[in-house]
């Protein structure tokens, strides 16, 4: 039993070769039949997201195993372009055994192989993947293992590390810098100028945070009575917007114009007219529609879009070296991984329950001899003869079944169950 | 002048140098572990230095906040006692980069003088000197957290404006909270002051029959209590918050500075004493 991986991630794949070999959730359910046929391969996983497939195994022999992974994504692969060969794909494979297997999965598990270090959808991916593996009866006792374990560092990593904390988009890049002056947005007022698609996000966003009213203003007022709507807001006209800002907290402004639709003047007054609360300015249009000169007004603080993406850069190396602590918890995981699996030996489990069996025989027959006082040596004898013919005839049963299993697909399921019943040892993680 | 080494003090000086440096390298460092090990260094100071007042209490057989050095050492456990708790309640561990230099100096004076053995002029030695002094000097450490809060406050907004996201700029709070606890802190400190005023006004009257000398030290003292006040007007009228505050509270603590300092060692008057 060795446990396997192999897969394409975007770092060795383009998207072409990636949507070829995407399996649809369609298809997934007979591709995990077809992978269960091959000889090798005793439990299996496809892990398939529009980033990676990942195909993660049991098999008997690594080398046959990954052959036969292999295989099976190329006809895989041939369905859908039967030019395609073994040799065209197997460039894009990596391929992992063992210990380096077990530390893949966690760190796609825990985002630290995603395009985006730190992203939390690949979790939710994996545990699908995972469920649906269970719901085919595709996994068995070391897959369960792994996973469910691989399921859990990404868990001790996110609330460990700062991995996933800070934004790394444009739009929560605002409500991030937002909290940075505001604190809590609850009961901020935001005025979106202009209806672009990424500012309607971004004030999506900052709703979704606390903000509690928000203004619209767009050139056409129809438009912007329609999306007060959709956000529950108020329509303003787009003549008065400027004094509006007075009440607003953070402008959101995006708008096809191309001057400066606010200018110096215009925040000097209203920022005299707010008493000096600050004001949050986000100009997301290009070209830009806030004039720049803006953010060198006392409370005033203006992003524009460059701006924005520094953030985002900045959160990005956070999160590198985030990464840095993670794989430390990692190693340290994957370990405690190794050494269950080395409990899996046929052969160590069965010496152990030998052992435990001789012991627990001696000490109970130490207790009898001395409650029955003077025994002739024949009688000795046969006291421990009796007890050695019991341990060794009840015993002999689970250890043929054992040695007769090291090699089948259930061999995992026997030894641990043998080390449960038994309290062998305990699991090591 | 002969007296007692200041051995705790000396201890308390090491641990609030630990706790300072710390708490530097908790500002470039990407160990966030760092600051409960600052915390620790701080807290173990805060003992050591409530051990040494309590040691001089008991030394001296009165309040040891009778000149400049005793006065400085009390501001600085104080000090210290309220970073704890502003610490605990809203965890923001970088104000004791700010505040540890501060109690670092502050008690420096106290650790390396021998500690004052005179016997304390009968006149000053009044149920006075445990109201009117601690009232006064609790009054400068909220001041001196509302300068504390100013400075982080520009630092912050520099930041913001000038788009500079270094790991200042991650360990900062907001700039909202900067500015809701320095008007905490000179909300809190303007009672504090005028109340130390006032009690020592009284004092004056009983010790010296007079309310009120114009000393160098009252007269200033009176100075930066009209300041504050206008402070506070400021705010609660035309806006004076934000960053506007935040100079204000630069400035005011500064001027207390002036006065609780400057109005001990430059001028020779009444209130040589603190």
């Amino acid at each position: 039993m060795h446990f396997v991986v192999v897969g394409l991630s975007h770092k060795t794949a383009s998207i072409e070769v990636r949507e070829k070999l995407a399996f649809s959730e369609q298809k997934l359910q007979e591709a995990l039949l077809q992978l269960k046929t091959y000889p090798a391969i005793q439990e299996g996983l496809i892990l398939s997201t529009c980033n990676r497939v990942e195909v993660c195994a049991v098999v008997k022999d690594v080398s046959d195993g990954l052959q036969q992974i292999k295989q099976f994504l190329a006809m895989y692969h041939k369905s859908y372009s039967p030019s395609a060969s073994e040799e065209e794909l197997t460039p894009h494979l990596y391929t992992y055994s063992a210990d380096e297997a077990v530390r893949h999965i966690f760190r796609v598990a825990s985002s630290l192989d995603s395009m985006v270090v730190g992203e939390p959808q690949i979790l939710g991916q994996l545990k699908d993947a995972y469920d649906f593996a269970i719901a085919q009866k595709s996994t068995g006792v070391i897959l369960n293992k792994v996973l469910k374990k691989a399921i859990s560092v990404a868990k001790r990593i996110r609330s460990e590390t700062r991995i996933a904390e800070s934004a790394v988009s444009i739009s929560f890049a605002a409500v991030e810098l937002a909290k940075k002056i505001f604190g809590k947005l609850d009961g901020k007022i935001v005025l979106l100028v202009g209806a672009g698609k990424m500012a309607e996000l971004a004030a999506r966003h900052l709703i979704n945070n606390g903000a509690s009213k928000i203004l619209i203003t767009t050139r056409d007022y129809e438009k912007a009575a329609h999306l007060a709507d959709q956000f529950q807001g108020r329509p303003v006209a787009f003549s008065d917007f400027p004094w509006e800002m007075v009440d607003a907290d953070i402008v959101l402004c995006s708008t096809g114009a191309n001057h400066y639709l606010i200018r110096y003047e215009d925040v000097s007054r209203v920022i005299e007219a707010r008493k000096n609360r600050p004001i949050f300015m986000i100009d997301i249009s290009v070209p830009r529609n806030i004039d720049p000169k803006v953010n060198q007004i006392d409370n005033v603080f203006l992003y524009d879009i460059d701006d924005l993406q520094l953030v985002v850069r900045s959160n990005l190396q956070v999160r590198q070296q985030e990464a840095v602590k993670a794989e430390t918890i990692i190693l340290e995981e994957v370990e405690g991984v190794l050494r269950w699996f080395r409990s899996l030996d046929a052969i160590p489990t069965i010496v152990a329950l030998k052992n435990k069996a001789e012991e627990i025989r001696k000490a109970e027959i130490g207790k009898a001899l001395s409650r029955m006082g003077d025994l002739s040596e024949k009688q000795r004898e046969a006291i421990e003869g009796l007890s050695n013919s019991i341990v060794n005839k009840l015993l002999h049963a689970p250890m043929v079944v054992l040695k007769e299993e090291t090699h089948s697909t259930d061999a995992g399921l026997f030894i641990d169950a043998i080390r449960r019943l038994f309290k062998l040892t305990k699991d090591p993680s | 002048m002969n007296g007692v080494d200041p051995l705790l003090f000396k201890i308390t000086v090491v641990l609030y140098l630990a706790g300072t440096i710390l708490f530097l390298a908790y500002v470039v460092s990407q160990k966030e572990t760092l600051s409960s090990f600052s915390i620790a260094a701080t807290s173990f100071g805060f003992c050591a230095h409530l051990l040494a007042l309590l040691f001089q209490t008991i030394h001296v057989g009165y309040l040891p906040l009778t000149n400049l050095t005793e006065a400085m050492s009390f501001f600085s456990w104080a000090l210290v006692l309220t970073f704890l708790v502003v610490e605990y309640r809203y965890r923001i561990h970088i104000l004791g980069t700010f505040i540890l230099p501060l109690a670092l100096v502050s008690i420096i004076p106290a650790a390396a003088l021998p500690m004052a053995e005179k016997s304390l002029d009968p006149r000053l030695n009044s149920a006075w000197l445990l109201i009117h002094t601690p009232l006064a000097l609790l009054g400068v450490v909220s001041f001196a957290m509302a300068f504390v809060m100013g400075v982080m406050y520009l630092i912050q907004e520099r930041l913001l404006k000038s788009k500079r996201f270094n790991s200042l700029y991650y360990k900062l709070p907001s700039l909202d909270l900067l500015d809701d606890l320095n008007r905490k802190a000179v909300y809190l400190g303007f009672p504090l002051l005028t109340l130390g005023i006032l009690t020592g006004a009284l004092w004056g009257k009983y010790a010296w029959g007079s309310y009120w000398t114009w000393a160098p030290k009252q007269t200033l003292t009176l100075v930066t209590w009209v300041f504050y006040l206008v402070v506070l007007h400021g705010r609660l009228t035309i806006g004076w918050r934000a960053k506007k505050a935040a100079y204000l509270a630069i400035i005011g603590f500064l001027g207390v500075i002036f006065a609780f300092i400057g109005g001990t060692l430059l001028v020779k008057g009444l209130h040589t004493f603190v």
